[in-house]
């Protein structure tokens, strides 16, 4: 059950959020630091390796073994290759402060 | 080898001439602030990587698995990621490269 009518936080509006935190650094390099972590971590995953951030949670890859499949429009079936998929755990101070939240906002 | 907080402030100071402090502290919010975000009901959308959602769960039965008593399992709020359709496909990347 995911509440849709939830807002959501944008990158760019975590960017300025993180500047307006750090006023001595300038916007630029907040940008450029968000950008080069995300980039790091999809790289990371991209190739192979798992990233563990203590409080947060870990992401490591899930493996999808081949399957028989169908094309949808001719009905041909067609074997499809096994693949990793990228998977999230939180981790507990997440989930506990996540959690706490619903309490708070009933 | 799994990435860390560490790992990613050293090439912050490396590739943005941050100095580690700056580095270590621009680290440290990052994930603070997706924490946060969460925490005060918002979904967290970074594109290009994935999306952080929140669900529900409404309370349902539960089992003590050593002794077989039924205790339910309290109603719950749980974080999810969806990974973007760009961090799938580099990923999936890495999976054609592997001979399984």
């Amino acid at each position: 059950m995911t509440d849709d009518s939830m807002s959501s936080m944008m990158k760019s509006e975590l960017i300025e959020m993180m500047a307006r935190k750090q006023s001595h650094l300038a916007y630029k390099d907040v940008e450029l630091a968000v950008k080069s972590l995300l980039e790091q971590m999809s790289e990371a995953l991209a190739t192979g390796d798992r990233i563990e951030i203590r409080g947060f949670g870990s992401f490591s890859l899930h493996f999808r073994p081949p399957r028989a499949g169908r094309n949808p429009k001719t009905g041909d079936a067609v074997s499809l290759p096994g693949k990793y998929v990228p998977h999230f755990k939180p981790g507990k101070e997440l989930r506990e402060r996540v959690n706490q939240s619903i309490q708070k906002s009933e | 080898m799994a990435l860390t907080k560490a790992d990613m402030a050293e090439r912050l100071f490396d590739e943005l001439g941050l100095n580690k402090r700056e580095a270590k502290e621009l680290v440290e919010l990052f994930f603070e602030e997706v924490r946060e975000a969460l925490e005060n009901s918002q979904h967290v959308k970074l594109s290009g990587f994935g999306n952080f959602a929140l669900r529900d769960k409404t309370q349902r039965p539960g089992r003590n698995p050593k002794t077989g008593e039924e205790i339910p399992i309290c109603a719950r709020r749980v974080v999810t990621f969806r990974p973007g359709q760009k961090l799938k496909q580099r990923v999936e990347a890495y999976a054609g490269s592997q001979q399984q």
